[in-house]
């Protein structure tokens, strides 16, 4: 099924044109409700003195009145922060991802109150190698807080995740967190595509590191990894809130560049029964937000580089973050906090180096986008 | 011109060009909408410009963009009257010669780069006039001394004609001696400025004149009413209020004439105008080589950005530059402004924290309460630099070669530090080639004056560099953190080095 999708230059100029052809042969009430539409759009470009403090005082949330829900009595909100695919070269080679990462560390050291741990979401490495992973773990473990880490698909493929497991343990475990069931998983799983090919190590590391090749495989969880999360999940009662850590989407947004999970839907099949559950993943390096049944998506920012919005799959809920400015070395990258409420839905503070921070709370998400709706950037989107 | 900036200005001018043919559309009705500029704050309902003495009914012309606008111009703010556009003559927004004496020195409109098409959106709707007599009633206020509490202050005081508009101190001084927190930023070219003050906190020059003359530090009047009782009291004030706004005088129009004269001050007849008109020998072989550091390896482009239709030298957005981190500790600092500023700031509770408290080093957070503009300052800029001495919001450093040794070092290190600020890497060649730039940003008219701060400052230059730091700008060094086993120091690419891709180099 061919599907025409218009390019972003071409959507902004129809909506340009719009604009401009509207402003011909008004009345007077219309004009004013122009003006009015244009006023507001140089307000929300920040050409006027803005907005509102709410997106701080939530990530200092002191326990709130609001939360206190029939059988959350006496429970808090909990919190914790997250850096993730900091795609570290050697220190030598590429600095400035250092710098990012070092960057990360010093914002989360600098919460007040500290998170209760600190979760790392793929991509420590870049390229897999011995070097770069133990250069990620010396920045990390500066880290005041408890770290749990996640892998992702650029340090496994180099050595199929040897070196990795040595430095932080298996790639998929869970845990309980007062009182929610926090998943971690290994998503970034492919079918053998290197054997057939002969490939050597560097260029297994080099395809998975590379973006719209029809060589690699498609991500997935695995049959092997199913198994043992549905029996995971045995003992867990259907009320208590799931929190499963993922470094690819765990949906389909865009199989060019593996901006999808090919098992996908067994995945969120296995986690139906959960009326709430939230995915939290990494790899998609922008503001990313998706609400799919029961489960609440949430993307992580980069510390490394951010990757443009993909032509097409982006789910709607998502309100775009602006343009990368390409002279800034840290724009539309950064880290973040989740704030898992008494009930056990999370919001989700980007902190977004450079720009304000944005709020996306989970009754945006379950809403299907009726309240609650995050603010908007304060450039174009392009 | 970069992506976000115009944005910005199709915003701005967008917002004109929705008023402009608003205007047209309703040629005998009311246009009671204040439509072209978005701050409300200079629609003075008080202020009816009185109609020109004609008799006769002209035909205002429909299809010059001069026409609309001062079709807008003539209709009071919020006035229920009808008022009929076309019967009054509009006047010209142009400038030159054939200005018809709209300016006070008309030559200065006949600078190699001066922006007409930008003159004509930076002029507000209710000030757009320029009649000699409003200028020179401007200029007579700008010089009074009577508008501060002791009589000892004028606005010229700490903006100097001779002193390229400003005082040549670090930080200015007001009544009783006082010193502010801020460096009195020129004059020259500041009706370009989108926000006025380092930390944008009020829109145009005529909102920006009202500060200082009430901020207790500087001019000290208590409010608005002892100041204008003091212009009733003068009888050539009386006189000449009447002649250019047809009533006694009032605050807000007191502000427009002074505004009306600030806006006489251009410069945009600087060798490196020359140069950008065409003439390649008005640069030296070393302003030439400064330039290319300037768009290249300098990165200075990237915030004071200047071509043909924007010659301003400044993005008009807020940057950290790492500046106010030099002493302070900056974190506590944040939280702390974080408290009060949540109990909301009126224009002049901010203009206080900004003139007299060591907030004032958070910039443009007192005024929007954002975190990422915690520590960041308006990009000024760049003409005339070598009058304007110190530099920086707080006027800490004294010499061009002090400011570009903190650029190359890649600014003072804090968590709110703008993502564009990173070491250069220039040699002691490439800083001299690109001060030998900045000189040439030099109108003739303080090139004397510009001649001697530049001798000055270049001797001073060879013996005395407090912020130079040549491991920190080689990206030798990384921060310092006794904790972190350094260095995690970096360097941008070199643009003029380059020759192989970085990201194929690794994973050998």
């Amino acid at each position: 099924m061919a599907v025409r999708h218009k390019s972003v230059e071409t959507k902004y100029m129809e909506e340009r044109d719009k604009v401009l052809r509207g402003l011909r042969g008004l009345d007077r009430r219309s004009f004013l409700k122009v003006l009015g539409a244009t006023m507001g759009a140089v307000a929300a470009k920040g050409l006027m003195p803005p907005h509102s403090f709410q997106l701080i005082t939530l990530a200092n949330a002191a326990p709130d009145k609001a939360f206190e829900t029939k059988g959350m009595e006496g429970k808090r909100p909990f919190s914790f922060a997250y850096i993730s695919d900091t795609h570290l070269y050697e220190r030598t080679l590429n600095q400035r991802f250092v710098r990012a990462a070092v960057k990360a560390v010093e914002d989360v050291n600098a919460l007040d109150p500290q998170p209760d741990f600190v979760l790392f979401g793929g991509d420590l490495a870049q390229l897999g190698r011995r070097a770069e992973l133990e250069l990620g773990k010396q920045i990390l473990s500066e880290l005041k807080a408890p770290v749990k880490m996640m892998v992702g698909e650029h340090d496994w493929f180099f050595d199929m995740g040897q070196t990795w497991q040595e430095f932080f343990g298996p790639p998929n475990y869970s845990f309980d967190w007062k009182g929610v069931d926090v998943i971690t998983l290994m998503s970034v799983h492919e079918k053998d595509f290197w054997t057939p090919l002969k490939m050597t190590p560097e260029e297994r590391m080099h395809t998975v590191a590379g973006l719209d090749n029809g060589t690699q495989s498609r991500f997935m969880v695995g049959e092997d990894q199913l198994a043992w999360l549905e029996n995971d999940l045995d003992k867990v009662p259907h009320s208590t809130p799931l929190l499963i850590f993922s470094h690819s989407p765990l949906y389909k947004y865009y199989r060019p560049w593996n901006f999808w999970t090919e098992d996908a839907d067994e995945v969120q099949e296995i986690l139906r029964p959960y009326a709430r559950t939230t995915v939290i993943h990494g790899h998609t390096h922008q503001m990313l937000y998706n609400q799919i049944h029961n489960i609440s998506f949430y993307g992580m920012l980069s510390t490394a580089w951010p990757w443009p919005y993909a032509p097409e799959g982006l789910p709607p809920l998502t309100v775009q973050m602006n343009r990368a400015d390409p002279f800034d070395q840290f724009d539309g990258l950064g880290d973040g906090q989740f704030v898992v409420r008494p009930e056990g839905l999370v919001d989700t503070i980007y902190n977004l180096w450079d720009r304000n921070p944005v709020t996306v709370k989970a009754s945006y998400l379950t809403s299907r986008g009726r309240v609650d709706k995050p603010s908007a950037p304060q450039f174009a989107s392009y | 011109m970069r992506p976000k900036y115009l944005v910005g200005i199709l915003c701005i001018a967008s917002v004109g060009l929705v008023a402009s043919i608003a205007a047209q559309a309703q040629t005998s009705s009311n246009s009671a909408t204040p439509a072209s500029h978005p701050p409300a704050s200079q629609q003075s309902p008080t202020a009816l410009l009185p109609p020109k003495p004609q008799a006769a009914k002209s035909e205002a012309p429909k299809n010059s963009p001069s026409a609309a606008a001062s079709t807008t111009s003539n209709a009071p703010a919020g006035s229920a009257t009808v008022t009929n556009a076309a019967a009054q003559t509009p006047p010209t927004l142009g400038l030159g010669a054939d200005d018809g004496g709209r300016m006070a020195d008309p030559e200065l409109a006949n600078q190699a780069g001066f922006p007409h098409d930008l003159y004509r959106w930076v002029l507000p709707v209710d000030n757009l006039e320029r009649p000699p007599a409003k200028i020179g009633l401007g200029r007579a206020l700008f010089f009074d001394r009577r508008l501060s509490a002791d009589e000892k202050e004028s606005c010229s005081t700490c903006h100097d004609p001779e002193k390229g508009f400003t005082d040549q101190l670090p930080t200015s001084m007001g009544i009783h001696n006082q010193f502010g927190k801020r460096n009195a930023p020129t004059i020259i070219n500041a009706t370009f400025n989108i926000l006025q003050f380092w930390d944008g906190r009020e829109p145009t020059l005529e909102d920006q004149a009202k500060r200082p003359i009430q901020n207790p530090i500087e001019m000290g009047m208590p409010d608005e009413k002892t100041v204008v009782d003091k212009l009733k009291a003068a009888p050539e004030y009386q006189k000449a209020f009447m002649e250019v706004f047809g009533h006694a005088p009032n605050y807000d129009d007191m502000t427009r004439a002074i505004a009306a004269y600030e806006r006489t001050q251009v410069a945009f007849d600087s060798p490196f105008d020359k140069f950008m008109e065409g003439d390649d020998k008005a640069l030296t072989d070393q302003q030439k080589r400064g330039w290319s550091i300037f768009n290249g390896k300098g990165r200075c482009m990237s915030c004071h950005g200047v071509n043909p239709v924007q010659p301003m030298f400044s993005d008009n957005r807020f940057h950290n530059i790492g500046v106010s981190a030099h002493n302070k500790d900056f974190v506590n600092l944040a939280r702390q402004g974080l408290k009060i500023v949540e109990e909301g700031g009126s224009a002049e509770q901010i203009d206080k924290l900004a003139i007299q408290t060591d907030l004032s080093e958070l910039g443009r957070f007192l005024v929007t309460k954002e975190p990422h503009d915690i520590g960041a300052f308006r990009t000024m800029g760049l003409r005339n630099l070598l009058v304007t001495e110190p530099y920086f919001h707080d006027g800490s450093q004294a010499t061009l070669w002090d400011t570009i040794d903190h650029y190359n070092k890649g600014g003072v290190q804090n968590p709110y530090l703008d993502g564009g600020i990173v070491p250069l890497g220039l040699s002691e060649q490439q800083i001299d080639d690109l001060v030998a730039f900045l000189k040439s940003l030099t109108s003739p008219r303080y090139a004397d004056a510009a001649e001697h701060e530049f001798a000055a400052q270049l001797a001073r230059s060879k013996t005395d560099r407090p912020q130079r730091d040549v491991d920190a700008a080689t990206g030798q060094k990384g921060r310092n953190d006794p904790n972190l086993s350094g260095p995690f120091g970096d360097i941008g690419p070199d643009q003029d080095q380059m020759k192989e891709d970085p990201a194929l180099i690794g994973g050998n």
